[in-house]
């Protein structure tokens, strides 16, 4: 096994007085892919975000329990959150352009980190497009409003748009869940690759998008981590009776 | 029974769309003759000539001129202001928290304010507190910033069109959605970073529609500017922000109740409100269209 | 790979995420917070300097008798306005005062005058008779509000159904087309400028309204609440309509399953739903004609009588100011008068619009969570 890149110690999480996670502890090995999957409403999106504190944006939220990224705990009051995001990627459900050019989207992060100069800002445009597996199908179009794009190509420029801020962890949040089959192959061709280079955790409620891009399976239900561990041991002899009747697709 | 009923409901039905039919009609009458009233005198040269004979004969632009130049140096007021108080409500306030509950309480409050009550209030503070206060810090006591002028009228005019604006970039800003926010703020972007990179760009119509809207009450308002700056009479334009001002709402006022010889300057008065009402109306239309497009695109 | 690996090793030190300080980001914070208190500040600014100026009446009664110090700037001034700006002050206001009238070409009062009349100005307060600039200048405000009363009656006389009857069939009958047509329209109404509205009724209604009425004066309460009925029409409607609009759907399904007519629903149902809201349109709708002073100055013939004759001339409170605030004697007795006036039609409009808020939204939101008591 790989060394672990996150580690979360009882993280525990309410909305006002609602626990939504309840002590959840695991650990996320470097460079693969884990999963999270459950029943909606059962946590794993909430979980996904405490990773990169984007739930610090709800006010009513409270959060005990650590989330160690390299031994280092992201809630420590002594971090600081905007560059933990900028290590910390996020890829949403929907995708979630800015109303702005497909340049202008990719180059948003590094135009953030005071990164001015026009020739460096179109090589890292350029340098993530094509991780992203996008630019050859934008690099004619790259001052072309990006709302242009169809669900899938956006979702892809997306992608590009979080490695251009050069993160080390891409979280993903149900990535695919409104796309076509075709354009849900191409992410998850994309998730196999950039595993390489990433360490890539992953939310969604098709199992066998889970069985087929990760290489780890977390099981959630009910704000409780169920059961973790190798996905091909996940789905073909789970320990719990609860996640064997979830795959098998009795009730979710 | 039956056919009872139905001919009470056709008749309380006709009564109801008589009611809004009525407000049509009156909109349309004002709008018919004040144009016909005016037509006959308007013409380029009405627009860009001083008034001569003691304002008996000839146009009204230095009127034309005070008016843009008031609602110009209010704009520069009040849509800074209000856009920075409505991104402190859409972005910075919780919605519950009493200090964001007093300060809509405040610009709803401020919005109802009889029009008077802002010329008072301009009188009492902008003249003689804080320009007698600059007269006599900075001129030893000299009259200059202390008595009515564009710049204490502008701004007295930019008090009342403050909630204009507050509301329209509020309500526009609200149409960003909150994804997009997400997406910055997990770029690593800071809070400010994300309003003024995407939440700003993308309420531009809105705080465009409050300008207008601000800029056409602004144009129209005539009561706080009575005894802030507005001036019967200037044989030349004002210069500096210190001079006083003819104005095209004052202008109809004056003459239309002091003027000396009311019925001869009947076809100036009717084409100065013309140019006034065609003024607010384009503005406002303006307004409307650009809002129904932005609420037609966020459904 | 492993390159790439060794590189991210040492990025998740306590070092590259330590919290830093961004002066940005903290500057905006605390300009943006500063700003939005502005609109509380000036709320509280306007009653404070309205108020202000009116203080010269109160302090003269107790003083009255020391004529010389009557007019002394302190007195304007309150415990947050002591100190430096108290004394810059008194030279303030004395240069204000004279230069004014010399520019208003106006001959001052005599002093003996003003202040002998002190107390009998608080006392004329409350009399019959609005004589500012006679010899004996009385200040009875009894005719002021019963003109502006009766313009709000005319003006709501006539706004009210007018408007609550259109919002009506905005609401529950117009076709959607027909709806959207209407609103908009409205909205171009509430754009009309008073003085618009005010030209129009001097120049048009007055003389329309006589030939029907054959009565003397052109000028008079009637014509002007109807045109103050103009500007109030475009604040009831939109409130109005968006109160009948809140109401939720399944109130007037309800009805409708029940075998009601549309007209029936309309009537029995949705309205008196939106009472409330309907309340709150009327109370604004007042506040909007109390305040109103262009239409009251052009439309109404400003005459100060005390009269319940609708086609009488009638001078409103605001009209008051608007006209004689201009002309009169920086600081003098008239002066204190009219900012009394102000204050008394803030503090007025102010409550109206409390009351509004207040008690009407709580009712509302009371109402369809189903706590109806």
């Amino acid at each position: 096994m790989k060394e672990t890149k996150i580690k979360t110690r009882d993280l525990t999480l309410y909305y006002g007085a609602k626990m939504a996670l309840n002590s959840i502890s695991l650990d996320i090995p470097e460079n693969e892919v884990t999963a999270f999957i459950g029943p909606s409403g059962c946590g794993k999106s909430t979980f996904l975000r405490t990773l990169n504190r984007m739930n610090d944006l709800i006010p009513t939220v409270r959060i005990t329990g650590e989330v160690l990224v390299d031994t280092l705990n992201i809630y420590d009051k002594q971090i600081d959150v905007v560059n933990l995001r900028k290590k910390v990627g996020m890829v949403f459900q929907k995708s979630n352009p800015f109303t702005k050019s497909i340049f202008e989207n990719v180059a948003y992060g590094p135009r953030i980190n005071g990164i001015n100069h026009k020739g460096q800002l179109g090589e890292i445009v350029e340098n993530s497009l094509k991780k992203a597996f996008i630019w050859d199908e934008v690099k004619d179009r790259l001052h072309d409003s990006a709302m242009g794009l169809s669900g899938g190509q956006q979702q892809r420029m997306c992608i590009a748009r979080t490695l251009a801020v050069e993160p080390e962890i891409i979280l993903m949040d149900e990535p695919a869940s409104a796309l076509d089959p075709i354009s849900t192959a191409k992410i998850e061709e994309l998730i196999f690759e950039l595993k390489k280079n990433y360490t890539i955790v992953i939310v969604t409620h098709n199992m066998q998008q889970a069985a087929r891009v990760s290489d780890l399976t977390a099981f959630f239900y009910l704000g409780e981590l169920i059961e973790y561990g190798k996905t091909k041991k996940i789905f073909t002899t789970p320990d719990k009776k609860h996640t064997e009747e979830y795959i098998t697709g009795r009730f979710g | 029974m039956s056919r009872k009923r139905d001919i009470t409901g056709g008749l309380f039905i006709g009564v109801t769309a008589f009611s809004a039919l009525l407000i049509i009609a009156v909109i349309v009458i004002l709008l018919v003759v004040i144009i016909i009233g005016g037509k006959g005198t308007f013409s380029w040269e009405f627009l860009t000539s001083f008034p001569q004979d003691g304002m008996m004969k000839g146009g009204i632009f230095p009127a034309i001129y005070g008016t843009v130049f008031l609602v110009l140096i209010m704009s520069i007021a009040a849509v800074p202001f209000g856009t920075i108080t409505a991104i402190y409500l859409t972005e910075y306030a919780s919605e519950k928290s009493i200090l964001a509950q007093s300060i809509r309480f405040a610009v709803r409050t401020l919005a109802t304010v009889p029009s008077i009550i802002f010329g008072l209030f301009g009188l009492g503070f902008f003249i003689k507190f804080v320009g007698g206060g600059m007269d006599n810090l900075f001129l030893g006591g000299q009259l200059k910033w202390g008595q009515p002028s564009i710049l204490w009228a502008s701004l007295t005019m930019a008090l009342l069109t403050l909630p204009v604006v507050i509301v329209s970039v509020e309500e526009a800003i609200r149409t960003v959605p909150r994804e997009m926010r997400e997406a910055s703020l997990a770029l690593g972007a800071t809070k400010w970073e994300t309003i003024l990179r995407i939440v700003l760009p993308g309420s531009r119509s809105g705080i465009m529609t409050g300008t207008i809207l601000a800029v056409s009450r602004g144009a129209g308002e005539v009561a706080p500017i009575l005894f802030t700056g507005a001036a019967y009479y200037l044989a030349t334009l004002p210069t500096s922000l210190s001079d006083q001002f003819m104005n095209l709402g004052y202008h109809i006022y004056i003459m239309a109740t002091q003027s000396a010889n009311v019925d001869k300057t009947l076809p100036i008065q009717f084409a100065t409100t013309m140019v006034l009402l065609l003024l607010t109306f384009t503005l406002n239309l303006t307004a409307v269209i650009i809002r129904a497009r932005l609420r037609r695109k966020t459904k | 790979m492993d390159n790439n690996a060794g590189h991210n090793r040492f990025v998740f030190t306590r070092d590259s995420l330590k919290k830093k300080f961004r002066l940005s980001e903290f500057l905006s914070e605390k300009i943006i917070t500063g700003v939005a208190f502005l609109s509380i500040a000036i709320i509280v600014l306007i009653f404070f300097f309205v108020f202000r100026e009116t203080l010269p009446i109160f302090h003269q009664k107790k003083e009255a008798a020391k004529v010389e110090n009557v007019v002394k700037p302190e007195k304007y001034g309150s415990d947050a306005n002591a100190g430096k700006t108290n004394s810059s002050g008194q030279e303030q206001y004395g240069v204000t005062t004279k230069d004014t009238m010399m520019i208003e070409n106006k001959t001052p009062v005599e002093d003996t005058v003003v202040h002998g009349s002190d107390e009998a100005t608080l006392k004329s307060l409350a009399g019959t008779q609005w004589l500012p600039v006679s010899d004996r200048p009385r200040y009875g405000l009894i005719p002021l509000f019963v003109g502006t009363l009766k313009i709000t009656l005319i003006a709501m006389l006539f706004a009210a159904p007018i408007a609550i009857l259109a919002a009506l069939f905005s609401a529950a009958f117009a076709p959607y087309w027909l709806r959207e047509l209407l609103k908009p329209a409205i909205e171009l109404l509430a754009g009309f400028p008073s003085v618009v509205i005010g030209f129009f009724a001097l120049m048009v209604m007055a003389t329309f309204f006589q030939n029907i009425f054959g009565y003397d004066g052109r000028l008079n309460a009637f014509v002007g609440g109807v045109a103050m009925a103009l500007a109030a029409i475009p604040i009831i409607f939109t409130i109005t309509e968006d109160a009948l609009t809140a109401i939720p759907h399944t109130y007037t399904e309800a009805s409708l399953a029940l075998g009601a007519t549309r007209w029936q629903t309309a009537l029995f149902v949705t309205l008196p739903a939106a009472t409330p809201g309907i309340f709150a349109a009327i109370l604004l709708g007042i506040g909007r004609v109390f305040g109103e002073t262009m239409i009251a100055l052009m439309a109404t013939g400003n005459a100060a009588l005390s009269s319940i004759n609708p086609f009488e001339s009638v001078r409103t409170l605001a009209a008051t100011i608007g006209a004689e605030m201009a002309e009169v004697v920086f600081g003098d007795t008239h002066y204190s008068v009219l900012f009394l006036i102000g204050s008394m039609l803030f503090v007025f409009t102010f409550s109206l619009n409390a009351l509004a808020e207040f008690y009407v939204k709580g009712k509302l939101v009371k109402r369809f969570q189903g706590k109806q008591s």
